[in-house]
C-alpha cells in the first residue's frame, strides 16, 4: 500500500514538473505579482473600472473588431483599447503560449476558438470570471457555445460567435444531375456516387482529413471521445459515435468520392465557385464567406440540415469561438468589463452582425429580423432559418482536449494518412489515439 | 593560373587557320544533349515560379480562382492591385517594407561592418587567445539560427525586448558565416607585405585599414553584405516568434499573415494582394543582387605585390 502511494506521489511530483518546464501549466510563473492572483472581484467592480478608465490590449483577427472597438471607445471614453491583430487562429495560440510561457507581452483580452478554450484554462492562464458575474450570463447564450467557455462552475470566457453544422449545397448540380437533397447518410453517399458517375471532375464535398471537421462528425454521431477532469484525461476514438462516423465515411474515402481539394486553398474556392465540389457540411458562419469569396456562384448555394444517421435531427458545433481574459492582465477587471460589453452588450453584438457574423446569443437568433433575412446569394431562401434549427439540435457533452491545438496538428501524420491511402478510417482514429494518449502522459496528464 | 593561358589557344589557332565549318566541330563535340536538357529543366524550374507570380499578380480575386493559373485572366489587373496591396488597412503594407528596410540596413548592414572589422583583425593580427576564437566561429557557424531562436526569445523577453526592433536587428547583427568568410579572404587578399609598407610609411593602423584594406577587402565584403540582406529581408522564423504587434512585422511575417487569414470563420481571402504584395517584396532584392553583382570582382590586387 505504501509503495502505491509513494510511487504514485512520485508520478505526480514528476508530471507536475515536467508540465511547468513544458508550460503548459505556468501558474508559477505567470501569476506571480499580478492583481489576477488574488481571488474576488465582483459585479461592481466592473462599472467602477469602466468609469476610472484605463488602457487595454486586445489580440483578435475578427473582421468586426475593428468597429467594435471604435464604438466601445466612444460609449466609454476613459477606456483605451488597443486592438492589435497578432494573427490568425493557430498563430495566434503560438504566440500567446509563448507570451504566458515568458511570463509577460500576452494581451488583457484575446480572440480564442472554442476548440482552444480548455487548454489555456486548464493551464490556469485564464481569469475566472464567475466572481464578476458572468455566471448569470448563460441564459443569454446557445448552450454549445456556454458549455465551450465554461468548466463547471468556472466562467472562462463568453461566447462571440458560433457554428451549428448545416449542409450547404450547390441547387443547380443538384438539379441537373436529377439529385434530391440527402437527409440520411445514406443517401448522402448515394448522391456522391450518382454525382460522381455522372461527372467525374464533381465531387459531393472535399475532405482531406481536417481535425476540426472530424470532431464535429463524431460530436454529431454522438461519439464523446475526449473527456478531461483536471489532469485526468480518457481519450476513446473508437467508442461507438466516432466508429458510427468512420464507418460512413469510410464509404466516400473508399469509393474516392471526395475531392482532394484542400480546404481553403484557392482551388477550393475555385471549386466552389464552378460547381465541381457540390456540399459543404460546415458551420453556420460559411454563408459570409460565401458572399465575400465565392462571387461566382451567387444564386447556386442553398442550405439544409446536417444529414442523419437515423432522421433523428442531431448536428454539432464547428469553428466559433470567444474571447478570453488572460491572467497576464494588469487590469482585469477592465479586461472583463470589455469583455462583457464586447459579447453581451446589444450596441457590439449589431455591429458583429452586419459584418455577416453568426452570434451565440439566443435572443438575437430569434429576433424576428434576423430569421426573416432572405439573402439573394441563396436565391432568397431563409437560410437563418435553418441555421437557427440547427443550434437548437446541437447536443450537449462534448469536450475537447486540454491539449487540442497540439492533437489537431498531428491529425494529418495520423488519420489524414487514411484519406491518403485511401485506407480505413478506423486505423488512422487509432494511431491518433495513441499519439494523443503517449503525449498527454509526456505532459503530466493522466491519460487513459 | 595555367588554365587561363592554355585554355583559349585552340580556338584562336582554329578560328585562325581552318574554314568555319570544321571550326564548328570541336565545339559540337563538346556540346552534352543530357547536360542541356538538364539546365533547360533546371532554367524552367527555376523561371516558372516567378513566371506564374508575375501573371498572377495581374488578376484580381476572381479571375485568380476562375482562370488558368499560368495564363492572363479576362482583365489586367496589376496596377489595381498595387493601388489595393498599398493601400490595405491603412497602408501596412508600406509600414511593413520600412521596417524590413530598416531590418535589412541597421541588421544586415551592422552585420557586414562587424564581420569585416572582426574578420580582417583575426586575419592580420596576433593575440593571445586566436584559437580560441576560431573554435567559436567556427561552432557558432554549426549551430542553426533556429534553434536559437526560442531561447533568444525567452532573454530578450526577460529584457523587455520582445515585441521591439531591437528583437530583430540584435540577432541580425551576428554573422559568425560572415565573420569567417571576410577572415579567409583576408588572409589571401591584403598581403601582409602591403601592410607593412604602409606602415613604413608611417600610415596608423586605422587609416590603413580605411584606406587601403577595405578597398582590397570590397569583393569580400560585398559578398557577405549579400548574404546578410537576402537573411534579413527573407527573415522569418524569428520575427514571427518576437513580434506580436503587426506594426514592427517586417514583410515576410505580414503576407503570412494576410495568407492566413482566409480560413476558417469569418475568413476574408485576398490571395490578390498577398500575390502582389510577394511580388512587390521580391524586386528591391533583385534589384539588390544586380546592383551589387559588378563588384564581384576578385584579384584587385593581383600583381601589386612581388611574391
Amino acid at each position: 500500500m505504501s509503495t502505491i502511494t509513494r510511487s504514485r506521489r512520485r508520478t505526480i511530483a514528476v508530471a507536475t514538473a515536467s508540465v511547468v518546464a513544458l508550460g503548459l501549466t505556468l501558474a508559477g510563473c505567470s501569476s506571480s505579482g499580478t492583481p489576477a492572483d488574488e481571488p474576488g472581484g465582483s459585479a461592481d467592480e466592473l462599472e467602477a473600472a469602466l468609469e476610472e478608465g484605463g488602457e487595454i490590449t486586445y489580440w483578435s483577427w475578427t473582421p468586426s473588431a475593428e468597429a467594435q472597438v471604435a464604438a466601445f471607445e466612444d460609449a466609454y471614453p476613459n477606456v483605451d483599447v488597443k486592438l492589435v491583430n497578432a494573427g490568425t487562429n493557430t498563430e495566434e495560440y503560438t504566440k500567446l503560449q509563448n507570451a504566458i510561457t515568458a511570463g509577460s507581452g500576452a494581451p488583457d483580452v484575446a480572440q480564442v476558438e472554442y476548440y482552444a478554450i480548455p487548454q489555456f484554462a486548464l493551464s490556469d492562464s485564464l481569469v475566472d470570471l464567475a466572481p464578476y458575474g458572468f455566471g448569470d450570463l448563460e441564459e443569454q447564450y446557445t448552450p454549445g457555445p456556454w458549455g465551450a467557455v465554461t468548466v463547471g462552475d468556472a466562467v472562462y470566457g463568453l461566447p462571440q460567435d458560433s457554428g451549428p453544422m448545416a449542409m450547404f449545397y450547390n441547387a443547380t448540380v443538384f438539379e441537373k444531375y436529377g439529385i434530391e437533397v440527402p437527409t440520411t447518410y445514406d443517401e448522402y453517399v448515394a448522391a456522391a456516387e450518382k454525382l460522381h458517375t455522372a461527372d467525374p471532375n464533381a465531387y459531393i464535398t472535399s475532405d482531406t482529413g481536417d481535425a476540426g471537421f472530424t470532431t464535429s462528425m463524431i460530436w454529431q454521431a454522438g461519439g464523446r471521445p475526449f473527456t478531461a477532469d483536471g489532469a485526468n484525461v480518457t481519450i476513446d476514438l473508437q467508442d461507438e459515435g466516432s466508429k458510427k462516423w468512420a464507418e460512413s465515411w469510410n464509404r466516400l474515402v473508399d469509393g474516392g468520392l471526395l475531392a482532394t481539394t484542400p480546404g481553403w486553398s484557392d482551388e477550393w474556392y475555385r471549386a466552389l465557385g464552378d460547381g465541381s465540389i457540390a456540399t459543404l457540411l460546415t458551420g453556420a458562419w460559411m454563408p459570409g464567406v460565401l458572399e465575400s469569396s465565392v462571387p461566382d456562384a451567387a444564386g447556386d448555394w442553398r442550405v439544409a440540415p446536417m444529414p442523419t444517421y437515423d432522421g433523428t435531427p442531431v448536428t454539432a458545433e464547428n469553428g466559433g469561438g470567444g474571447q478570453v481574459v488572460l491572467k497576464q492582465s494588469k487590469n482585469p477587471a477592465l479586461a472583463a468589463a470589455f469583455l462583457k460589453w464586447l459579447n453581451a452588450d446589444p450596441a457590439s453584438i449589431e455591429v458583429f452582425l452586419a459584418s455577416g457574423g453568426f452570434p451565440a446569443t439566443t435572443a438575437d437568433l430569434e429576433s424576428d429580423e434576423f430569421l426573416a433575412k432572405a439573402p439573394e446569394y441563396f436565391g432568397g431562401q431563409k437560410i437563418n432559418e435553418v441555421l437557427v434549427d440547427a443550434a437548437k439540435n446541437v447536443p450537449s457533452g462534448w469536450q475537447y482536449l486540454p491539449y487540442q491545438v497540439y492533437a489537431n496538428s498531428i491529425f494529418g501524420d495520423t488519420v489524414g494518412q487514411s484519406y491518403l491511402n485511401s485506407g480505413d478510417l478506423n486505423e488512422g482514429l487509432q494511431a491518433w489515439q495513441d499519439q494523443l494518449v503517449d503525449y498527454g502522459n509526456q505532459q503530466g496528464f493522466t491519460v487513459e | 593560373m595555367s588554365t587561363e593561358t592554355i585554355a583559349p589557344a585552340p580556338a584562336s589557332r582554329s578560328g585562325a587557320k581552318r574554314p568555319n565549318y570544321v571550326r564548328r566541330t570541336p565545339n559540337r563535340q563538346r556540346k552534352s544533349i543530357v547536360l542541356t536538357i538538364v539546365m533547360a529543366v533546371f532554367v524552367i524550374y527555376s523561371i516558372v515560379p516567378l513566371a506564374w507570380l508575375i501573371i498572377n499578380a495581374t488578376k484580381d480575386q476572381g479571375d485568380l480562382f476562375s482562370t488558368f493559373g499560368l495564363w492572363f485572366g479576362s482583365e489586367f489587373n496589376l496596377w489595381q492591385n498595387i493601388i489595393d496591396t498599398v493601400t490595405y488597412r491603412d497602408g501596412i503594407f508600406v509600414q511593413w517594407f520600412g521596417n524590413t528596410l530598416l531590418y535589412v540596413i541597421v541588421g544586415a548592414g551592422g552585420a557586414t561592418l562587424l564581420a569585416t572589422v572582426a574578420g580582417y583583425g583575426m586575419a592580420k593580427y596576433n593575440f593571445p587567445g586566436r584559437r580560441a576564437v576560431f573554435a567559436v566561429v567556427l561552432g557558432a557557424i554549426a549551430i542553426p539560427g533556429t534553434a536559437l531562436a526560442v531561447p533568444t526569445f525567452l532573454m530578450f523577453s526577460q529584457l523587455g525586448l520582445t515585441n521591439t526592433p531591437w528583437a530583430v536587428i540584435l540577432p541580425s547583427l551576428i554573422s559568425p558565416f560572415g565573420l569567417y568568410l571576410i577572415w579567409t579572404y583576408a588572409v589571401d587578399a591584403v598581403p601582409t607585405e602591403l601592410l607593412e609598407a604602409a606602415r613604413m610609411d608611417g600610415s596608423g593602423e586605422f587609416r590603413t585599414f580605411f584606406t587601403i584594406s577595405l578597398r582590397l577587402l570590397a569583393p569580400g565584403i560585398v559578398t557577405v553584405l549579400l548574404f546578410a540582406v537576402v537573411a534579413t529581408w527573407n527573415n522569418y522564423f524569428l520575427p514571427l516568434i518576437m513580434l506580436s504587434e503587426p506594426t514592427w512585422y517586417p514583410l515576410t511575417v505580414g503576407l503570412s499573415q494576410w495568407s492566413a487569414q482566409a480560413s476558417g470563420v469569418a475568413a476574408q481571402p485576398i490571395y490578390n494582394l498577398v500575390i502582389t504584395g510577394s511580388l512587390l517584396t521580391i524586386i528591391p532584392i533583385v534589384v539588390a543582387f544586380l546592383f551589387l553583382q559588378r563588384f564581384w570582382q576578385s584579384g584587385l590586387s593581383a600583381g601589386s605585390v612581388k611574391q
